[in-house]
């Protein structure tokens, strides 16, 4: 953009005019950074202000900003222009709040430390929009905004429904001929409103009734899908199904293929095989729905009726999880033995009754409907001589008692019935149709399967982002999640159609989906310069890079999230964002004055994750945390694209030591993308090497975990690291 | 056979209170909350007796000791999660193993409580301590007797002192010992029901 005209605001509310120097300020923006139009007022986030800034938009031709005032996580609805470059200061977080309380004894030169971080943020900030340029959003005429929903079951159909009643279009395959998956095999359901005791009718029939009712909803049944190619908003999604291929182009998925039942063959110990009459939750809502809870060895009515729960489930030798759903399935059966026989005994064996929410209404409708909790284990199942003698150590009467049943129903475990892959060991598979088959058969780079975490499950950040998977555009809901019942199924594919809707809206306007909601960048690869190395389509969490035959990346912007994890990986510094680059930070790094090393004034450089160790800078800032008037904070879009080119910068530019504060990672990361800050982790093991060419102590450089809660000891954190650099004296660079 | 429901279907429908065990959810605070667990004096807590109901043990509870050592205090209504009426349950229970004549008969409580207190107050209409205290002590007998009326001496002396215990029998019946007694009568009418 050569016409780029950039105006400089400085704010001097909020105390900033009493703390700082402000026609210093204004030097140092239109002398040494040479910005044309600078300007100061007291409020800048009032009418007025905000006029101010206007009016030189519209009058002066100023096209680009820097805004000098708050935090950038402050008054995001008052500085909204009509410009895609702008970049705000925050004077009064990480100066003027975290360098308040002077030290009487020399109060110069704290004012004067002062003033020169206030000096520095300025000059990063006016570099920083010297070198941004306005993102153009990423529009392509085949944008569908369809959504298919894989799995008819409770949650496909929800989905569905919640779709079309959004006024989308939603494709539901089910790979049976049926719709309704396990609930349509059930007699009843727990209960979903007040006063939530007692079990109600199945609603599977008026759902699936309603999803055939919208026109929206197109259901291709005996579908299988074959192939996922291309991103949100352009998948080419292939089903198979008995008449032929059906290609449908769609802008994004839900992923709701339910669970598959525990296989109960493994569950010899609590009697399974050792006699018909020892039956799975499932067969027992067979019987329940056609009225016939008899013995199935010889066909008496079965009057006492027993269910195990934890039918393997907490069980490091079976499913290691709770599977969430199978305490309440079981009150609920154990109401079909009662209300089948005014005699009948039900019993539940558990380790543990979970009951959350409302549905501790529902245990006390299953007690006070006479059902007996024993909390003990199964010892041994024998058929005796009235039906299966259950030998089971109570623990509440800290005995062995026998008890004799007729049925005995184990309340089996739910598996997810999604293939999902390991994202550590990342499938060297080229996309093809050669690859093996699994549910959804994704045309990605790093393999055909959602990646996952634990457990099979995919990965989903299961309290910010539960809905999303490490694919943009493809929202798992339901038991292929986690493990849920009906009721949470419901909510669950409720949300993630609300998501679906979301990233295809997203897309259509070339803006990403979270965490970066609503940005409009996304990378650019100057591919002539590529070597073929591969990190970024090995790296990028959300595997948005693809690659040719020869092992060049083909990027899918709308894939993309916008972390940035592929600019920090890239050694030849080919990918950058029109507003983000290798070449931004580093000139921000550089274009900071170094005092002369006699001046005893050390810099200290933070680079911060935007997502986590910002905002609790910001909240440490508001309880007027002391930070060091050493530090000059830098926000990253996430640790993941830290270039090791920027340290290599800071430290030949005389910086005396650089931290670098990321959200905490492994299986229970915190990264808003996934693997940001253990890919940044792992790049900066190299960096001791370059530290040792340059004869540096590699303790200059220091990664921390700072997560959002964190504001208390953010702060103690850094002027540690200032301290700890304090003792290795100030860097040799300075001189040059 | 364990876990027989017959005998806490019984209780559930006869004793007084006690279709409430089957919502107790075992958490143990009641029993946690009894002050006079600390001092073992309980075979088991109101959680035991509760559990010990529905897994059919209908010899050891109602034979047992352990629901007469209740002294109203009322810590474990106060403190069930569930709201059950803990004190009165175990009180129901009681009274259920006498009704059905499971109750031990040398359960001193049962014996103090159905025989010496209940005759004694029904009489007059009023307790009259000094019966009552001279008919408990003989109630094995003159040699048992005699040894108990010594070793309660000094109480009973320094009682008589302060004036809280009266030597002289109530006599006669206290005012209204009609209504009284209409009263009672009226309730085990009702009972039979």
């Amino acid at each position: 953009m050569a016409d780029k005209k950039i105006g400089c605001y400085i704010c001097t509310g909020c105390g900033i005019g009493d703390a700082l120097d402000i026609a210093a300020l204004e030097v140092v923006a239109k002398k040494e950074q040479k910005i044309p139009v600078v300007k100061n007022h007291a409020m800048l986030c009032g009418a007025e202000g905000l006029a101010l800034i206007q009016k030189d938009m519209t009058g002066e031709g100023v096209n680009a900003l820097v805004i000098a005032a708050c935090s950038p996580r402050e008054q995001g609805e008052a500085f909204r222009f009509d410009t895609r470059i702008m970049d705000r200061v925050s004077l009064r977080e990480l100066v003027v709040w975290v360098h308040e309380q002077a030290d009487q004894k020399d109060a110069d030169t704290f004012e004067e430390d002062r003033n020169m971080a206030a000096g520095d943020y300025l000059t990063m900030g006016c570099m920083r929009v010297k070198k941004m340029n306005a993102p153009e959003p990423f529009q392509d005429p085949g944008f569908s905004k369809d959504i298919l929903v894989v799995g008819g079951g409770v949650s496909g159909l929800t989905a569905a429904r919640e779709i079309a009643k959004a006024g989308y279009k939603a494709i539901l395959v089910e790979k049976s001929d049926a719709l309704g998956g396990h609930v349509a095999g059930m007699h009843q359901v727990s209960a979903s409103k007040p006063p939530y005791r007692d079990p109600q009718p199945n609603p599977i029939g008026q759902l699936i009734a309603e999803v055939e009712g919208f026109k929206s909803i197109e259901v291709i049944r005996n579908g299988d899908i074959i192939n996922t190619a291309g991103a949100p908003g352009l998948f080419d999604v292939t089903i198979k199904t008995p008449s032929g291929d059906e290609n449908r182009r769609v802008g994004a998925l839900v992923v709701a293929t339910g669970f598959k039942p525990y296989d109960p063959a493994k569950l010899g110990h609590l009697g399974h095989g050792s006699s018909p009459d020892v039956i799975t939750g499932l067969e027992f809502e067979a019987m329940a729905k056609a009225g016939k809870i008899v013995r199935k060895s010889d066909g008496q009515p079965a009057k006492r009726v027993a269910f195990a729960l934890c039918a393997g489930q907490r069980d490091a030798a079976h499913l290691e999880y709770c599977s969430s759903a199978c305490c309440i399935a079981s009150m609920k059966q154990a109401r079909y033995v009662q209300d089948a026989y005014a005699d009948g005994s039900a019993y539940v064996i558990f380790q543990e009754i979970r009951t959350p929410g409302q549905m501790e209404d529902f245990y006390r409708g299953a007690q006070d409907a006479g059902t007996v909790f024993i909390k003990g284990d199964i010892q041994k199942v024998a058929t005796g001589s009235g039906g299966l003698d259950l030998e089971v150590k109570d623990k509440l009467l800290r005995s062995t008692e026998t008890l004799q049943v007729d049925l005995l129903v184990l309340a089996t475990g739910m598996e997810p019935n999604l293939d999902t892959q390991d994202p550590n060991v990342p499938a060297p598979v080229k996309p093809g149709p050669e690859t093996s088959h699994t549910t959804l058969n994704l045309q990605y780079r790093q393999g055909p399967s959602l990646p996952n975490l634990k457990y099979g499950f995919a990965d989903s950040h299961f309290i910010c982002f539960p809905y999303e998977t490490r694919r943009t555009g493809i929202y798992v809901a339901g038991p292929a999640r986690r493990p849920m019942g009906i009721a949470a199924a419901m909510t669950d594919a409720s949300g993630a159609a609300l998501k679906a809707i979301q990233a295809v809206e997203s897309v259509a306007r070339g803006a990403a989906v979270h965490p970066r909601a609503g940005d409009l960048s996304y990378p650019s690869f100057r591919v002539e310069a590529c070597t073929q190395c591969k990190r970024c389509t090995e790296e990028c969490p959300f595997g948005a890079i693809n690659e040719d035959d020869k092992g060049n990346p083909l990027f899918n912007p709308t894939r993309c999230r916008r972390c940035g994890t592929c600019m920090g990986a890239c050694p030849q510094k080919i990918i950058s964002f029109a507003n983000y680059s290798v070449d931004m930070i580093g000139s921000m790094v550089k274009e900071v004055t170094m005092p002369e090393e006699d001046d005893e004034k050390p810099r200290v450089l933070v680079f911060c994750c935007e997502n986590d160790a910002y905002p609790a800078l910001d909240m440490a800032a508001r309880n007027r945390t002391p930070l060091s008037t050493y530090v000059r904070v830098i926000p990253l879009r996430c640790m993941g694209s830290m270039s090791l080119v920027w340290i290599a910068d800071a430290m030949s530019s005389g910086w005396d030591g650089v931290l670098l504060m990321g959200c905490r990672h492994g299986d229970d990361y915190q990264c808003h993308n996934v693997r940001g800050s253990a890919l940044a982790e792992i790049r900066l093991s190299k960096v001791s090497e370059t530290l040792k060419t340059l004869q540096l102590e590699s303790a200059r450089v220091r990664m921390i975990e700072v997560n959002i809660m964190d504001a208390n000891v953010v702060v103690d954190k850094i002027n540690q690291f200032v301290e700890d650099l304090s003792e290795l004296g100030p860097n040799p660079f300075k001189e040059f | 056979m364990a876990y027989n429901l017959s005998f806490a279907r019984k209780v559930y429908k006869n004793a007084e209170m006690g279709h409430w065990i089957k919502m107790c959810m075992q958490c143990g605070v009641c029993s946690g909350s009894c002050p006079l667990g600390p001092l073992g004096a309980w075979e088991f807590g109101p959680r035991e007796i509760f559990q010990r109901v529905r897994a059919g043990k209908e010899e050891e509870i109602l034979g047992s000791g352990a629901m007469w050592m209740c002294t109203s205090c009322y810590n474990c209504i106060v403190r069930c999660p569930r709201g059950l009426p803990i004190t009165h349950i175990v009180h129901g229970l009681a009274r259920y193993a006498v009704e059905t004549g499971k109750v031990k008969p040398t359960q001193p409580t049962a014996r103090f409580a159905t025989k010496v207190f209940w005759n004694n107050i029904v009489k007059t209409g009023r307790v009259g301590e000094a019966a009552l205290s001279m008919h408990l002590y003989f109630i094995d007998g003159i040699g048992t007797g005699i040894s108990n009326v010594l070793e309660m001496k000094d109480v009973a002396l320094g009682m008589l002192k302060s004036k809280r215990l009266n030597p002289i029998p109530f006599r006669g019946k206290i005012k209204g010992y009609d209504g009284f007694k209409k009263m009672l009568d009226k309730a085990f009418e009702l009972e039979k029901k």
